[in-house]
């Protein structure tokens, strides 16, 4: 099914939205997690400090790197269910 | 055994409550096998169930063909012997799942028909294409396999107290039958059995440790620097070397998106909107697990001691099991040796009909036949794929008895990672990727891996008891995963077609709108 050339106008501005999110959220996810090994290899002492008796900043962020890769798919998968999935389903019609 | 007279643990005596529970659960996952046989008619639902799995469920069924034994034993073991440093990979598991998120599950559901290689192959020459990515496919496949497959002996030789050999037997007639007659349809269902046994057995076994600490975590952190000393809560000696952590950390967050058992996964379900939404739940579920094995080692070590269970097993792999029976006496210990074993079976199922599907749905029906096998063809070469797979799963298993083969795991990613994940992201995003490009890019990338890791101190110095290594790093993604890029970038460049960027408009469209309800994703 060929697209009309404004659908297809708009299909190319939806896609080039789809893929910086993607590469945005990417980006970050690799940040956070490669973050995460270079303060475990280059700041041992910060990552041992108790912040509680019993917690260390290290077991913390380690918490928080699955937290965030929660918060990150969560972000992705609301805008696409919203905006990306009703933009689409415009384009089928 | 003379484990028993140091220690008071039943583990490495037949158990007859791991017996029963083990049973209900082959008994069911056969019975389920038997409904899934008579919906598996055409290849549709050998390899895809009919495309007619829910987000929800296959969200499950992800998690239960990630988890292996390898996470829920091994790193509970880890965290239970070194403490903080065994968290790192728990984090490590889980950080690949958002990037098959955002950039792989929906294209690979839109673009591809069974395998990653429809994805691959789609504008590209399917000849070389598809050879060479069933070659990463079967490389990756078989790796993960021979882990499993040793695993699964010496584990349930552990814990069921039965010889090694029988185990894998077991195993690898098991997987032959759910696959085989079940199709995709029961190996799903196996792994959402798995999923939610291994979920509950990790929760409750968590949740009962910290019942002893007041259900605060940092009460049973602080108990075990208490113990142990604040260093279990720092970094230790694991990442002596920051560049060997970060090549493990690509391999497992990049080869999490280049795995083939993972990656047919998103095939199951009706669209890429439920592709979508099935990682979304997959990552709440594995991350949750991962959480939670940061209880079930900090626990083991306070309750069980690093001492003790390294006296069991010296990998520490008997951590988990270790802490069910003193938490829930030899009937909790029995179940959860019973949920080992379904993980183990699972997974195996998973990675055998990923491997069936490369090779009859890739080399035979494409390579071969050119496309022009009968349905009826497509199905039979599927079912024997699968046995000759599951025979080759068993030889391996046994030969590889005794031998150090945890290695193989990281192996397995770092394949995906290099041979796997950059052709299916250049296919897919890159116009000017071309059959050259991918096809010198997924050679190069199972080959580079293949050798570095032979030269790395995995093999010479851990296995070989060479002195040195010629090459540094233990996991070698961090070399052999851009080269892999690179070799797909230059040699597209170097060999440009035009045909290849033309038809590359197609995939574009198709990518965000699909193919047409009823059209034929392959034609």
């Amino acid at each position: 099914m060929p697209l009309s050339p404004s659908h297809a106008e708009r299909l190319r501005t939806l896609a080039g939205t789809q893929w910086r999110i993607a590469v945005a959220l990417t980006a970050t996810m690799i940040a956070i997690y490669f973050g995460f090994i270079l303060l475990i290899a280059f700041a041992k002492p910060l990552m041992g400090h108790l912040i509680v008796p019993g917690l260390s900043v290290g077991i913390l962020l380690g918490a928080l790197v699955i937290v965030c890769s929660w918060t990150l798919t969560w972000v992705y998968v609301r805008w696409a269910n919203t905006y990306y999935d009703a933009e689409l389903d415009r384009l089928r019609k | 055994m003379p484990i028993a007279a140091q220690v008071a643990t039943r583990i490495g005596e037949p158990n007859t409550v791991a017996m029963g529970f083990f049973f209900v659960f082959i008994a069911t996952t056969l019975g389920i096998t038997f409904w899934a046989a008579r919906r598996t008619r055409t290849t549709e639902h050998f390899y895809a169930a009919g495309r007619s799995i829910g987000p929800r469920q296959n969200g499950i069924a992800l998690a239960g063909d990630y988890m292996s034994a390898a996470s829920f034993l091994g790193i509970a073991g880890l965290v239970s012997t070194t403490g903080f440093d065994g968290l790192i990979y728990s984090t490590g598991w889980l950080v690949g799942w958002p990037i098959v998120l955002f950039l792989i599950a929906e294209p690979l559901r839109n673009l591809g028909k069974y395998t990653f290689a429809d994805v691959v192959a789609l504008r590209l020459q399917q000849t070389p294409v598809r050879l060479a990515a069933a070659i990463g496919t079967l490389a990756t496949v078989a790796l993960y396999l021979i882990a499993q497959m040793v695993g699964a002996g010496s584990l349930i030789k552990l814990l069921f107290g039965i010889p090694y050999e029988t185990a894998v037997i077991i195993v690898g007639v098991a997987m032959i039958a759910y696959v085989m007659f079940g199709g995709m349809l029961a190996t799903t269902w196996v792994q959402i059995v798995k999923a939610v046994l291994l979920l509950s057995g990790a929760a409750i076994l968590a949740f009962l440790v910290l019942l002893k600490f007041g259900l605060n975590p940092a009460a049973l952190f602080g108990a075990a620097a208490a113990k142990y000393g604040d260093g279990v809560l720092a970094p230790g000696k694991l990442v002596s070397k920051p560049l060997d952590a970060i090549s493990l950390g690509m391999a497992l967050m990049f080869g999490t998106a280049g795995l083939p058992h993972i990656l047919m996964r998103f095939y199951t379900v009706p669209d890429a909107a439920a592709a979508r939404r099935s990682v979304f739940y997959a990552t709440g579920l594995i991350g949750t697990f991962y959480l939670m094995t940061f209880i079930l080692g900090f626990g083991a070590m306070v309750l069980v001691g690093p001492e003790v269970i390294k006296s069991v097993e010296p990998g520490g792999n008997m951590a988990a099991p270790l802490l069910a029976e003193l938490l829930g006496g030899t009937p909790f210990l029995g179940f959860i040796s019973a949920v080992a074993f379904a993980t183990i079976l699972a997974v195996v199922a998973g990675l055998t009909l990923s491997g069936a599907a490369a090779l009859s749905h890739d080399l035979w029906v494409s390579v071969v036949r050119k496309q022009h096998a009968s349905a009826a063809e497509q199905l039979a070469v599927a079912r024997i794929a699968t046995i000759g797979l599951g025979i080759v799963g068993v030889v391996l298993g046994i030969s590889f008895k005794g031998q150090n083969v945890a290695f193989m795991v990281g192996l397995a990613f770092a394949i995906a990672a290099s041979a796997n994940f950059p052709a299916l992201l250049m296919s897919i995003f890159w116009r000017r990727f071309t059959t050259a490009g991918a096809v010198s890019s997924m050679l190069v990338g199972t080959t580079l891996t293949l050798v570095l890791i032979y030269l790395s101190p995995t093999v010479q110095v851990d296995l070989l008891h060479h002195g040195s290594a010629w090459f540094p790093l233990k996991n070698p993604a961090l070399v052999s995963m851009p080269v892999s890029f690179l070799t797909g970038i230059v040699m597209s460049l170097l060999r440009p077609n035009q045909a290849e960027a033309t038809g590359f408009a197609e995939i574009e469209r198709r990518v965000h709108m699909g193919v047409a309800t009823g059209a034929d994703p392959a034609a």
